[in-house]
């Protein structure tokens, strides 16, 4: 399993050709208190930057982006009823979405941990 | 995950230092640096008001007088521009109104106070909002009687403290705060510093406002702050607040086109002014007054979980869309979204089942009754 950064503040996690998609701790943060989240249907099919869901929280609604192509597979409806787990447990229990790997030359692109890392401290 | 950054040269109150040792999170706001929330987070910062107390910084807002020789040459000069009355308006008391445009459109809302004291006969204190401050001065030098003078405060912070908890807080260190009356303001000192308290607010809960030199703005703020039932919270939580609270913010829920009758502020309009006018935009608001208003802003409950927020649209169940929302989030003691917006008079009555249009879903909604939650303004018997 190796786990992918966007600069959109999304972690990817990659297992046997399934992503595992989330937002991160610094994105939770930035956020604020989670009060919803909208999540794209199973059988959803997504390009590299499409919207693939919105976060609101207290403040604003922020759009979530399908960092690369592929079909989305299941999404968490845990975050349905429980949308505070974002807050939580970003990068754990509060996955976003699983989607197949449609482009496997997209996850090449993305960030390593050490690399979001840098670019976080960046901002 | 969409994130805006922002850089442009932002001014800063007098408690900027204190923000950031206190881990406020700053963003952009009409023209400031503030705070959005603390470290607790907008939720508990809303929470913390309604049950105890939270201690804002407003100093971004304007602080505005006018002076004039006596108290009803400077009253008549407002009344000229305000529905409201204010020669009536007894010593220490604090007032709310709006300027109005010729069309009967507002210019802004905001306070005005009566100072109790003879000395101070002849002035009347302004608080603007801090995004209208500019276009307040402009308008007020323009259209103010040669015999009042507009002074602008700079050297003033603001800082507002709400919450049930907030007065007997205050009172430690400024005692005649206990004394005032809701809408009642006073000179006094606050632990031997020159102040000025008005008990006002914009959350919904009892609590003041205090008006102090900016170089003892610090030093008073972290008095209040080392009281256990007071913490700092930002404009996050004053937004949430004040929308659970049914009250208007500029920009959003009023503008220049909105007549104090469709927003349902008519008790800024007191009664002699109703029906003698001669105020910017009479007749469009007697009339409106006579024959009711086109639309009207309304409160809405939203049946599930998603927020409908500024500029969602309103629709008829299953019908076509006939208004906006113009302020909405999630209200944390309501626990569900809520939502303010205009739509023609006919669709106001509370339990009238409407839509909201969110990313193309619409949302049930329900006309509701305003405040969200219910007000704890401090009343006793006026003397």
């Amino acid at each position: 399993m190796t786990t992918y950064y966007s600069k959109d503040h999304e972690w990817i996690s990659v297992d046997g050709g399934i992503a595992t998609v989330g937002i991160t701790s610094y994105a939770q943060e930035q956020l604020g208190d989670v009060v919803y989240v909208e999540l794209p249907d199973a059988g959803t099919e997504l390009a590299q930057g499409d919207e693939a869901g919105v976060v609101e929280s207290v403040k604003a609604a922020s759009e979530v982006y399908a960092p690369i192509d592929g079909e989305v597979v299941e999404a968490n409806e845990v975050l349905s009823d429980e949308p505070g787990k974002v807050n939580e447990d970003p990068e754990g229990a509060a996955w976003f979405l699983k989607m197949k790997v449609g482009n496997e030359s997209q996850l090449a692109e993305l960030l390593d941990e050490a690399g979001y890392k840098a670019f976080v401290g960046s901002l | 995950m969409a994130m805006a950054t922002e850089a442009t040269e932002l001014m800063q109150t007098p408690l900027h230092d204190l923000h950031l040792e206190l881990g406020a999170r700053m963003v952009p706001f009409a023209g400031y640096t503030m705070p959005v929330q603390y470290q607790n987070g907008i939720l508990a910062e809303h929470l913390l008001t309604r049950s105890k107390a939270g201690l804002f910084d407003v100093s971004h807002m304007g602080q505005l007088v006018l002076v004039g020789p006596d108290h009803e040459t400077t009253a008549h000069a407002l009344e000229a521009l305000t529905p409201s009355s204010f020669v009536d308006l007894p010593r220490g008391r604090q007032r709310y109104t709006v300027l109005l445009n010729r069309e009967g459109g507002v210019i802004d809302d905001l306070m005005v106070t009566r100072p109790e004291t003879d000395a101070e006969d002849g002035r009347l204190y302004l608080v603007v909002n801090a995004a209208r401050k500019e276009v307040d001065i402009a308008h007020l030098r323009e259209n103010l009687y040669d015999a009042v003078r507009l002074e602008v405060i700079e050297d003033r912070a603001l800082i507002a403290v709400q919450g049930p908890e907030a007065v007997s807080a205050v009172a430690a260190h400024a005692p005649e705060a206990a004394n005032l009356a809701f809408m009642s303001a006073c000179s006094t000192q606050f632990d031997g510093i020159d102040c000025q308290v008005g008990r006002a607010g914009y959350t919904g809960e009892d609590g003041v406002e205090l008006s102090v030199p900016a170089g003892a703005a610090e030093p008073i703020a972290r008095a209040l702050l080392a009281d256990e039932r007071i913490d700092s919270v930002g404009l996050g939580a004053r937004d949430s607040l004040r929308l659970e609270a049914g009250l208007c913010l500029y920009g959003h829920d009023l503008d220049e086109t909105t007549s104090p009758v469709e927003a349902s502020i008519t008790f800024c309009l007191q009664k002699r002014r109703r029906e003698e006018g001669g105020f910017p935009g009479a007749d469009r608001i007697q009339r409106e007054l006579k024959n009711g208003p086109g639309r009207v802003r309304i409160g809405v409950r939203l049946d599930g979980r998603v927020p409908a927020r500024n500029g969602a649209e309103i629709a008829q169940p299953d019908g076509p869309v006939i208004g906006t929302v113009t302020s909405g989030g999630f209200c944390p003691v309501v626990g569900a979204p809520v939502a303010m917006g205009y739509v023609p008079a006919g669709f106001a009555k509370t339990g009238t089942g409407l839509e909201l249009i969110v990313r193309n879903h619409r949302l049930p909604a329900t006309v509701s009754d305003m405040p969200f939650v219910s007000n704890r303004y401090y009343r006793k018997s006026n003397p």
